[in-house]
């Protein structure tokens, strides 16, 4: 894992002290609120419906044991004793009191985490595979990369009042679990004819009011070239972008207004300028950084103990089946722990449980943990022969729900319970299908569906790539629900399409209900998966069954 | 013809908890949305805007939100501010809590 340098360490502790001195400067009254929100936003803190939140940067979604108990100390002294993890691979304190950040930096700093760059029009925190370094199907480690993407970007001089935020997600699989179709930049490692590895490079992908798939501005960039060539997207973008329209800035409508073809050239141009400023000192980075990534030291592992439990215990067994996937190493697997328990909320965490998840991450994973897109946590390194022993332990803390790819395993932004962007609630209706299709004792029998919500246009809950898409809106008043269909997160990323007119609070359960049963009816076996049904047979007969059947309960009501 | 000017309070966030707090007759800040002071009159309802802007170190982002008057005191319109009355529905926290709590009991 990358452990922080001197001048990182350094860097962090001038920033908090720093925002020390802006945070009292508000409270006596010498900063406006003003002047202290572009401050404050800087920092990770924004002020939300019921209070401030604090957005702490977890960077590629990886951390050990120790920075996992921070969060949960962190969590119990100064909020309300949980926090929620994102989509972006980040962790949210909903709770906490203006005069507590400074501490609460401090406490982050004392295990290398932060909160710089989670917010403003700046490059995000880079996001990655979770499986990373794990994964049986990976070509390579997408976190060296990241960091050297984190530390290029960090403060960058250039890039630090770009036109919109800027997000870069990094996959090392051809399976692509980091969406890096939705991404502004989204880089998939793929092998050379020579055996080598190289960068395919999407750009103007993103989700929220326009959503679009990225396009591949570079089919094989040779690694060396890498950070040339991104600083010469940036770049462009910076200079192209439209800072006339917020709604209009993001890289995707440039790409749009100006077609992939011309930005291509535009970054070519660049490119033969900017390289010559990258004299191979990212490349010696590049090389210390990925010697920190070595993988750990894997045993040959026995296998029996996992075996037997699989077939002696149907609870073990449905877990490892929808839970575990697999490890590079034989004898491993690579574990998700679902923060999905039927009825909680989505990507929440208790204290006690992070300290579960920290204990068992040290015990027996190698000491690494990772949170996935999915607002899930992983345990990537673990002996198979320790999974029953881990799973009784986590079974002790509604850590065991068997649901990874599930219909209750539903991605929520926070929605109007939290957000102050918000039009309508997510959390509740994340809980309530989560609930009912418990209930049914369906979920099994479904297979892989997933649902994703988003409580208004910003797409936070990335709806647009879910099989199931809901998004929250405000119609005069009232929550209404709007459905898509078809949606995917994967290498051949699709956004979904829209079924009709919205569903009320009330009705968006079972409306959920009536696609789900139409699937059922229409599958050609057990084996078709929704989004197959879905795409073999279009939209016509889940539109039917949505809006046909609410039309006939009106009528049969009136 | 002029909208008609509908019954308002003026609402915002506290600067250090961050939590809704709503402007009183007696130029106060309550917790409890019941407390807060009704602006039937457009330009009193300004005045009194104005006058929450004018202490930034009390509040945050202070607007007028709509609401109707009721038996005991006034209700939120829109949703929007009933949550913000309440607090998240996933847990008892914010106002609820603090309702249920010893502060409030
Ligand atoms: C509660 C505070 C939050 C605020 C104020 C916020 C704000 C926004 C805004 C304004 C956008 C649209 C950006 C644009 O298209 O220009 C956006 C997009 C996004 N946000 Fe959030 N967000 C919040 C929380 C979250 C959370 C909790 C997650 C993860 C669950 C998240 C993940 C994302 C993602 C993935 C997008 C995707 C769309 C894209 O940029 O392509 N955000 N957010
Ligand atoms: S999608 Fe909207 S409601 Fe949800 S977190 Fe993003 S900005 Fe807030």
């Amino acid at each position: 894992m990358y452990r922080y340098t001197d001048f990182d360490a350094g860097f962090v502790a001038e920033r908090n002290c720093q925002f020390r001195a802006q945070v009292e400067r508000r409270i006596d009254g010498s900063l406006t609120e003003d002047e202290f929100k572009p401050l404050r936003l800087m920092n990770g803190l924004y002020l939300q419906l019921h209070a401030y939140m604090l957005r702490v940067a977890i960077p590629y979604g990886t951390l050990n044991s120790g920075q996992m108990r921070q969060l949960a100390y962190i969590a119990e002294r100064w909020d309300k004793g949980y926090g929620h993890f994102t989509t972006r691979q980040n962790i949210q304190f909903n709770w906490p009191e203006l005069r507590d950040v400074p501490d609460i930096l401090d406490a982050l700093a004392e295990v290398e985490m932060h909160a710089i760059q989670t917010s403003g029009n700046t490059i995000r925190n880079v996001t990655a595979d979770h499986f990373a370094g794990a994964a049986a199907d990976e070509v390579a480690d997408p976190r060296p990369v990241a960091e050297l993407i984190r530390q290029w970007s960090t403060d960058h001089p250039e890039f630090q009042f770009l036109p919109r935020k800027f997000k870069v997600a990094v996959t090392g699989s051809p399976e692509d679990r980091a969406v890096t179709a939705a991404h502004d930049i989204g880089l998939r490692i793929v092998e050379t004819a020579e055996g080598g590895i190289a960068y395919r490079v999407l750009v103007g992908g993103g989700l929220g009011r326009t959503p679009m798939i990225g396009k591949v501005l570079h089919d094989a960039l040779p690694e060396a070239d890498l950070l040339p060539y991104l600083e010469a997207v940036v770049s462009v973008w910076n200079l192209l972008g439209r800072r006339d329209n917020k709604y209009k800035s993001r890289i995707k409508i440039t790409v749009h207004e100006h077609g992939i073809d011309e930005i291509r050239r535009l970054v070519e141009e660049r490119f033969a300028e900017t390289r010559t400023a990258f004299t191979g000192i990212d490349q010696e980075m590049l090389a210390a950084i990925r010697s920190q990534f070595a993988p750990p030291a894997f045993e040959q592992a026995s296998t029996g103990a996992f075996e037997a439990a699989y077939e002696r215990d149907p609870v073990f067994r449905a877990w490892a089946d929808a839970n575990l996937a697999a490890h590079r190493a034989p004898g491993y697997a690579i574990a998700q722990i679902s923060l999905k328990a039927h009825g909680e909320t989505p990507g929440d965490a208790s204290a006690a449980q992070m300290r579960v998840m920290a204990d068992i991450a040290e015990r027996f994973g190698h000491d690494e943990l990772r949170i996935s897109h999915e607002q899930n946590v992983v345990l990537p390194h673990l002996r198979k022969d320790d999974l029953p022993e881990i799973h009784a332990i986590l079974r002790e803390h509604r850590l065991a729900t068997a649901n990874i790819g599930k219909i209750s395993d539903i991605i929520a932004c926070p929605g109007m319970d939290y957000c102050a962007l918000a039009t309508a609630r997510s959390i509740p209706i994340a809980q309530e299908i989560a609930t009912r299709f418990d209930a049914l004792k369906t979920e099994a029998d479904i297979g892989d569906l997933k649902i994703k919500i988003s409580g208004c246009i910003n797409a936070c809950g990335h709806h647009h790539v879910g099989h199931i898409g809901i998004l929250g809106l405000d119609r005069a008043g009232v929550e209404n629900y709007q459905i898509t269909l078809g949606g995917d997160q994967g290498p051949d990323a699709t956004l979904g399409s829209r079924t009709g007119p919205g569903f009320s609070a009330d009705e968006i359960v079972p409306a959920i209900e009536r696609i789900v049963d139409a699937y059922l009816d229409l599958r050609e076996d057990r084996n078709e998966t929704f989004l197959e049904t879905y795409r073999r047979l279009g939209m016509a007969p889940f539109k039917a069954a949505l809006y046909d059947k609410a039309e006939e309960a009106r009528a049969n009501a009136a | 013809m002029p909208r008609a000017f509908t019954p308002k309070v003026v609402t915002g966030n506290a600067l250090l908890e961050g939590d809704v707090i709503y402007l009183t007759e007696a130029d106060g800040w309550s917790r409890d949305l019941a407390e807060a002071e009704v602006l039937d009159d457009e330009a009193v309802a300004q005045l009194r805007l104005l006058d929450a802007q004018s202490r930034p170190g009390e509040v945050v982002g202070a607007y007028l939100a709509d609401v109707s008057p009721g038996a005991n005191g006034p209700e939120p319109t829109h949703f929007r501010e009933d949550f913000r009355r309440t607090g998240p529905s996933n847990y008892s926290h914010g106002k609820q809590e603090q309702r249920s709590g010893t502060e409030f009991s």
